[in-house]
């Protein structure tokens, strides 16, 4: 079939063809963008923390009245009230494992600093960032986290420490990724690094397959993986337990954490946030994000919708238009399926030169989105995949316009109206 | 003649049901989407304080080192200890207070309420007037009592109605972190969006409880929230943060007029060159003095999330409205037999203009009304969320204008091509065809 004509017969209607043709632009540009938005959420969302993160669940609390920290005599006193806490802990039948501990990944509360090759770093000029994990020997196991090379730490590793002590540890283990990124060799184990600036080394132990850093936020993206954990029991007013339940005892054990706590020691702040499953942690952290990629893929599926209407209305106007016309050409000889594919071919034209613009738009939209939103390159798969989205859709919304206007019968052509 | 167009336009929509459906469903989607997300927006970006927020300055000073410095970078957020309490001391601003948040185990005397954590503010006497804080009883603490370290402390009137059933409690102790505190002022209802004063703690919808003198919080170590940055060597020990090299307080300053805003500004100036010479400062003088607005704007108080929805939503509203304008010029030009008759019978180009306009018009009436109640559906599924804000979104009455105004304008413009090209067809020649 020849496209001449239709060219023809298409500047005839300018303006209608202008607008279906603006419109699966803007909507092509929109739905690229909106899906690749998804798609980044989505990722986020799905990448693994590292943990084994089943049977897990995290308890924190404050002491009232707790001693100060501020001397050696009252440091030990708060480690007592910790070391009982633990104990009451281990000792609950539906529990496996309890380590205190700072924070857990997905938790957005975060112990961060500079780790460098060389003694007396300064702070801000490390060699990397990496966030902290303070636990003591049980710390690997209750995360659930795999030890890929050296050894775990031992009771007699661990010591305590007031939160306010500057020193930094003597040993740690680290993840695989800041191993890497320290010694690309991957030889880490066994090598000295230096923390936070400071003159003392620090050896590392171990290192673990994977762990994620306590934020999920965009600040941390650059160390995500490269986290430290060091074999300390921090010692302040308030405590935190991350405790692995048996399996399938997530539930009592939580029912059963408050009172047991309380009994162990009844001076002490607990409230409704205190006890926390790892799930819940994990659906707090992503919780923005997956809003998000609901209410993007509902505007999509509603403006693919909106555009097929579009479409539709828009063809079967024309289809009105032209009846006699259609008449005509079936008078002539014009097969039924020769009509069809003409209202197949117009569209696939129209959405065509719509689409072209609207790949324009779509990669300016993501130009403007990574200026502006912390976005990053859309990946030219996503505008082919919308490409063929739009024009599909443009088949499917003229199909039955375009029936109908084959299904007019030749006589139309000799009748006067 | 309007009842009359208005007639007119209801015989033709009545006429293709499906079609005006599709239109009407298309602006309602639109307007409903665009004013979810405008409303959040709108309440997310307003003015904390009104009619007040034009003479509050946030100063910042950069007392940083050489390391990472290009001429332009912006200082860092908040004020040492030092370059804080020279501020506030030099009293160059007719007032100005000095803050930083933090969290306090507060336990009651009653024993029927459990101890907790109270959020507390630490901050200085201007405090108050400055941002026009309203007192239920009593009144803040005096400068006297911030140089003397004094225990005295402000509650929240939800803290009040918690521990004293709402009665007056001037006067009364309360026992924070282990010390006595004497209560002198009880708030009136305030709730600053977005809590502009001190955003580390929450941005949006996060009250304090207590709000005492900062001297007093360091004097017991009361633990800092929020952030502490610092540089060079040594850390931030929180127990020696008057002389670390870190910043971690805000600092807001009161200036009536322009000119004193520029009279601060060269002090600000004078100020960074001093401690340079003195060898305390190591960069150029670099100084910021931002109005409220422009310091929100600045830290980006609004969620890029939620302007990242609005302009979707705003992209989608477009896309509804290009598809009603090509709908219309559909409807419009089928009818164009119809129009020539009228024409032919000596309606004016300009009535059936008039015409055609009013029935864009009323669809778009009924879009806007559809999109309205849409957007309500909108906000109370945005209610639902836990989102610190979310609770903040609702529909105020110079939104609900603007729906209105934005689906009828929306729809008047979506009209205007189609009708203005249907009302030019050449009646004789339309009429010759037939």
């Amino acid at each position: 079939m020849s496209v001449h004509p239709m060219i023809a017969a298409l500047r005839k209607h300018k303006a209608g063809v202008i607008l279906i043709a603006m419109q699966i632009a803007l909507t092509l540009a929109i739905v690229c963008n909106a899906i690749f938005i998804i798609y980044t959420r989505v990722d986020n969302v799905r990448r693994p923390s590292g943990l084994d993160e089943a049977n897990l669940f995290l308890v924190t609390q404050q002491w009232v009245g707790a001693p100060s920290g501020d001397d050696p005599d009252s440091i030990a006193k708060l480690d007592a009230l910790e070391r009982e806490d633990l104990a009451a802990l281990r000792a609950m039948p539906d529990v496996e494992s309890v380590t205190p501990t700072n924070s857990v990944p997905l938790l957005n509360s975060s112990w961060t600093g500079s780790v460098a090759l060389k003694p007396g770093s300064d702070l801000r000029g490390g060699t990397a960032r990496t966030a902290f994990y303070f636990g003591d020997e049980n710390e690997l196991a209750t995360l659930g986290v795999r030890l890929v090379a050296g050894r775990n730490f031992t009771a007699a590793d661990v010591v305590n420490r007031a939160m306010r002590d500057q020193r930094q540890p003597s040993l740690v283990i680290v993840s695989k990724a800041l191993g890497d990124k320290l010694f690309p060799k991957g030889d880490a184990v066994g090598k000295a690094v230096y923390f936070n600036g400071d003159t003392m080394p620090t050896t590392i132990v171990g290192e673990v397959e994977r762990l994620q850093v306590p934020s999920t936020s965009s600040w941390s993206s650059g160390f995500f993986w490269d986290t430290t954990i060091a074999p300390i029991r921090l010692n302040a007013n308030f405590s935190r337990y991350l405790i692995r339940t048996k399996p399938g005892r997530l539930e009592a054990a939580m029912r059963a954490v408050t009172p047991t706590l309380y009994k162990t020691n009844p001076m002490r702040v607990l409230d409704d946030d205190s006890v926390k499953s790892f799930a819940d942690i994990r659906s707090d952290a992503y919780r923005a994000d997956i809003g998000m990629a609901v209410l993007m893929g509902i505007v999509c599926l509603i403006l693919l919708a909106v555009t097929a209407a579009g479409i539709v209305g828009l063809t079967s106007f024309w289809v009105g238009q032209r009846h006699r016309q259609i008449g005509v050409r079936r008078a002539l000889g014009a097969r039924k399926i020769d009509i069809l594919h003409y209202f197949q071919l117009e569209n696939l034209l129209i959405a065509g030169i719509g689409a072209l613009i609207g790949i324009a738009l779509a990669i300016g939209l993501n130009m403007v989105l990574i200026k502006n939103f912390e976005m990053s390159r859309m990946p030219i798969v996503y505008v082919l995949g919308g490409l063929v989205v739009v024009l599909l859709l443009g088949q499917a919304a003229v199909f039955v316009p375009a029936r109908r206007a084959s299904n007019v019968p030749p006589v139309v052509a000799t009748r006067s109206v | 003649m309007l009842t009359y167009y208005f007639d007119l336009a209801l015989r033709s929509l009545k006429r293709n049901r499906a079609l005006t459906a599709l239109m009407v469903l298309a602006i309602a989607l639109g307007i409903g989407a665009s004013m979810t997300t405008l409303t959040v927006l709108h309440v997310l970006s307003g003015d904390p304080l009104p009619g007040r927020s034009g003479s509050i300055y946030y100063p910042q000073l950069d007392p940083l080192d050489m390391k990472d410095y290009t001429p332009g970078i912006e200082p860092p957020e908040q004020l040492t200890w030092t370059d804080g309490m020279y501020l506030l001391h030099s009293k160059r601003a007719t007032r100005q207070a000095l803050m930083t948040g933090g969290m306090v185990p507060l336990q009651p005397t009653q024993s029927s309420i459990d101890p907790f954590q109270a959020v507390a503010l630490y901050t200085s006497t201007d405090f108050f007037p400055m941002f026009g804080v309203p007192f239920q009883y009593g009144t803040g603490w005096s400068e006297a009592e911030d140089n003397g370290k004094a225990r005295v402390v402000v509650i929240t009137s939800a803290l009040n109605d918690k521990l004293f059933g709402g009665k007056n409690s001037v006067g009364q102790i309360l026992r924070l972190q282990e010390s006595a505190f004497r209560i002198v002022g009880v708030l009136g209802d305030w709730h600053p969006n977005p809590h502009f004063y001190e955003w580390y703690m929450g941005r949006y919808a996060s009250d304090e409880d207590v709000y005492l003198p900062l001297t007093t919080s360091r004097d017991l170590l009361m633990e800092h929230d929020g952030s502490t940055d610092c540089w060079g060597n040594g850390g931030g020990d929180p127990d020696h943060l008057e002389t670390n090299n870190c910043t971690w307080l805000q600092f807001w300053v009161q200036l009536d007029s322009p000119a004193s805003a520029a009279a601060y500004r060269d002090f600000l100036m004078h100020y960074s060159q001093d401690q340079r010479t003195a060898g305390r400062f190591m960069r150029p003088p670099n100084i910021r003095l931002r109005t409220m607005m422009q310091w929100l704007d600045y830290i980006k108080v609004v969620p890029s999330d939620t302007v990242l929805q609005t302009w979707l939503a705003l992209g989608f509203l477009a896309v509804c409205l290009i598809n009603t304008v090509g709908l219309m010029l559909a409807k419009f030009m089928r009818r164009s037999g119809e129009l020539s008759v009228r024409r032919a019978l000596g309606a004016s180009q300009r009535a059936v203009f008039g015409q055609l306009l009013m029935e864009s018009g009323v669809i778009g009436i009924a879009g806007g009304l559809s999109g309205w109640m849409l957007a309500l559906l909108g906000l109370w599924l945005v209610r639902q969320q836990p989102a610190n804000y979310a609770k903040l979104a609702h529909m105020d009455v110079t939104m609900l204008l603007m729906t209105f105004a934005l689906a009828v304008s929306a729809s008047l413009l979506a009209g205007l091509l189609p009708a203005w090209r249907a009302c030019r067809i050449t009646p004789a020649l339309q009429l010759k065809g037939n």
